[in-house]
């Protein structure tokens, strides 16, 4: 926790001295950025964009997750959907992000929906790849034990996959989200008329550094609160059956 | 002692069971097989190492169907199975284990098992908690909180030490004349197979067919020395010869 600080402050340290040789204009010092933090968390402004940004990052990341946990679960036992499916993958996987969005507002418009889709589709294929892996690492020993004591389907799922899948299933969650939340960013830029992203477009045509280092910063906060909070709690609670190092 | 009749009957019949080598022939491991186990008897499979007595388990318990004959497990089917590692799920408490695999399994009956086996303390333990054979011990509990109509027991006391193994048997022992229950027993251990077993089937090394049925009456405690002495002689001959038809 020490050194975290002794780091952070030299971070400071080091954006203060930046800030005094390139000049306000180009990158303005903590100082400023602070103050425009807080001006535009009084306007209300802030919290508004922080909100619509935060529920299309929440909306986007539950739908990739979701299907992509479904998808690689599903190819990861069954070689014939993994066959079938693995082109696809790939497709999607190399398919840059900006191609993605620019022809979801063609075929969509300029919507909410288009946004959202855009987004889970770029994080989907990563999903599903990471929990394919996990579903192709079964233990086949357990699935016999539930097969011959007739457990159900539901209690096989939560009780002996699930927690199998729990490592798999926390890498892809911890990558998604900071890949999500980019991605949010850019199809706010290119068609929404709120949001960080949105916020940092207007910021950069008027070359207003300043904000645009407020929004970042503000949202780079609330994610690491998310990861403190929310994250790191959940990995806990799913690793709690491990043996810790006395 | 064992209620009789067709309720808890176990048929096996299997005509053979070949694995696909990696070199593309096929790997004869099972041959003829035929035998029946009446309601509440106990049978030991024994056999030497490598004789794919583990297959045959697992045929039993329709986690293998890929074989030529068929087997008919007792009329409700409710298995309970003892492997030779212990199968639990390590992110489940010791309590959850059984209760996952025994979802109507009552308090008190849990309460019975986990006092006979020496639970108690661990109910709320983790698998990675446990030694060896106290996880062997949620093994066995799993499997009788299940109520079992046929249960199968894979070398369930393979690499604990002798002391140990020994008690568990007696535990095992105890369960078993407690509530009776349709057994087959694998083991290459001669002593644990004559300490447990109404019937001994002797399987010859691969592929596996049976070289005698020997029964051990019972109670045990009534055996002397000098029978139990020509049981195990009888037992390591019919085991150490080379198959034929004569000893059917």
């Amino acid at each position: 926790m020490g050194m975290r600080l002794v780091s952070l402050a030299l971070l400071i340290a080091a954006w203060y001295v930046g800030s005094q040789l390139a000049g306000a204009r180009l990158l303005p010092d903590p100082q400023a950025v602070a103050l425009a933090i807080v001006d535009e968390a009084r306007s209300g402004a802030l919290a508004f964009n922080l909100g619509a940004t935060l529920a299309r990052v929440a909306v986007a990341f539950v739908i990739a997750m979701a299907l992509g946990s479904l998808i690689g679960l599903i190819m990861g036992r069954s070689r014939i959907a993994d066959r079938l499916g693995d082109p696809w993958l790939i497709v999607l996987l190399n398919l840059p992000a900006l191609v993605i969005i620019v022809l979801a507002y063609v075929w969509a418009g300029l919507t909410e929906t288009a946004a959202i889709a855009a987004v889970a589709l770029n994080k989907l294929p990563i999903a599903t790849v990471t929990v394919r892996e996990g579903a192709r690492s079964l233990d086949h020993a357990l699935d016999d034990m539930a097969q011959v004591f007739r457990m159900g389907a539901w209690t096989r799922l939560r009780h002996v996959v699930l927690p199998q899948l729990a490592p798999y299933l926390a890498a892809a969650a911890r990558s998604g989200l900071s890949l999500v939340w980019k991605i949010v960013l850019i199809v706010e830029l290119l068609g929404r008329p709120n949001g960080v992203g949105f916020e940092i477009g207007v910021a950069f045509q008027l070359f207003d550094v300043t904000r645009i280092l407020a929004y970042a910063l503000a949202f780079i906060a609330v994610m690491l609160a998310i990861e403190t909070f929310l994250v790191q709690p959940l990995e806990r609670h799913v690793a709690r059956w491990r043996p810790r190092p006395a | 002692m064992s209620p009789a009749g067709a309720r808890g009957r176990l048929d096996v019949n299997i005509k053979q069971k070949s694995f696909r080598a990696a070199s593309g022939g096929k790997l004869h491991v099972l041959g003829e097989l035929v035998f029946s186990l009446r309601s509440g008897e106990l049978a030991a499979l024994v056999g030497p190492s490598g004789c794919e007595k583990t297959t045959l388990l697992r045929i039993v318990a329709g986690l293998d169907r890929d074989f030529d004959g068929h087997v008919a497990i007792p009329a409700h089917g409710t298995l309970a199975m003892v492997f030779q590692e212990p199968r639990l799920l390590p992110w489940r408490t010791v309590e959850q284990n059984v209760r996952l695999a025994a979802p109507r399994a009552s308090d008190a009956g849990l309460e019975m098992l986990f006092q006979t086996l020496g639970l108690e303390a661990h109910r709320d333990h983790y698998p990675g908690e446990l030694s060896l054979g106290l996880a062997r011990r949620v093994a066995l509990a799993r499997a009788f909180a299940v109520k079992p109509d046929l249960l199968l027991l894979d070398e369930p006391f393979v690499s604990l030490d002798d002391a140990l193994a020994a008690r568990l048997r007696e535990e095992l022992a105890e369960l078993v004349n407690r509530r009776p229950v349709t057994t087959l027993l694998v083991t290459h251990n001669v002593e644990e197979a004559i300490g447990l077993a109404d019937r001994l089937l002797l399987l010859s090394i691969s592929p596996a067919r049976i070289v005698a049925d020997v029964p051990v009456a019972r109670p045990r405690a009534a055996h002397t020395p000098a029978e139990l002495a020509a049981l195990r002689g009888e037992i390591a001959r019919r085991l150490n010869q080379p198959f034929s038809r004569e000893n059917l």
